[in-house]
């Protein structure tokens, strides 16, 4: 893990110097952060790799337009998620749906089947080392539309209005991508755990 | 409300969004539906794996780190 701290406007002012003990211990300190969202979102080790690099590619070109508005780590933050939606954006296929993840209702709204509470057992499972991962192979089973809005809040902790700036989409399809994933996850999670099939 | 109109304001609900009135109305539904309760119960519960289970931070490769700090000179 990176746990490395760093006086920020002094390095700051190394990196504009090109001082090159100044970008490893960028890296070094970063890094780990970035590549751990990269993962979250691509779902495939070459492609976050290839983000990571690219993020870190783009910010050094990018340090004088850096105007310390916000911390620096959140500016490569930015920079490393923009990377990301890039690479999801080229990759070729039609999203698969998530309409049988969702819940269903009878015609007079009621819900077809009656939902089980096995929320005891979701806060046990988190006792458990294996449940991390677990939960984040359920998440890699979204699609790429679901499970980038619900990365990107949850997981990234970004409002809906900066998610649907990055993502070039109104607040409110952000909204209703974040409920329906977290509708799917719920789902995923209920098969695992035991709940109604 | 029906319980198609509970689960689609379950996140407003969460967020503390829902007017007063609405607020109202889904409260009064879930006093009287076992069913809506375990569905937001669970909704929460999904949630709380998620960000308790998030891998914030990860120990990085150093063959990447020489390729990003090597990416420089290019």
């Amino acid at each position: 893990m990176s746990n490395i701290t760093f006086d920020e406007p002094q390095l700051i002012a190394r990196l504009r110097a090109g001082e090159e003990p100044a970008f490893e211990q960028l890296v070094r300190a970063t890094s780990g952060r970035l590549l751990a969202a990269a993962r979250r979102l691509l779902r495939n080790e070459e492609d976050a790799r290839d983000a990571v690099q690219s993020a870190f590619i783009r910010a050094f070109q990018s340090l004088s337009k850096f105007r310390e508005e916000s911390r620096l780590s959140t500016w490569l933050h930015r920079i490393l998620v923009n990377e990301a939606l890039m690479k999801l954006r080229s990759r070729k296929g039609s999203e698969e749906s998530i309409d049988d993840l969702l819940p269903s209702f009878q015609d007079d709204g009621h819900q077809v089947r009656d939902t089980v509470d096995w929320s005891d057992a979701a806060d046990t499972a988190l006792e458990r080392a294996e449940t991390a991962a677990l939960v984040n192979r359920l998440v890699a089973q979204l699609p790429d539309s679901y499970r980038t809005v619900l990365v990107l809040r949850d997981l990234e902790g970004m409002t809906n209005g900066e998610i649907a700036e990055m993502l070039g989409i109104s607040t409110n399809l952000v909204k209703v991508r974040l409920h329906r994933a977290r509708q799917a996850l719920r789902t995923l999670v209920e098969r695992e755990l035991g709940g109604t099939k | 409300m029906t319980c198609r109109d509970v689960i689609a304001f379950v996140m407003d609900y969460i967020d503390g969004t829902l007017a007063a009135r609405e607020r109202a109305e889904f409260e009064r539904h879930l006093a009287v539906c076992r069913s809506c309760v375990a569905y937001l119960k669970t909704y929460q519960a999904t949630m709380r794996m998620e960000t308790k289970t998030n891998i914030a931070d990860v120990t990085v490769p150093e063959e990447l780190v020489r390729a990003i700090l090597a990416s420089r000179g290019a």
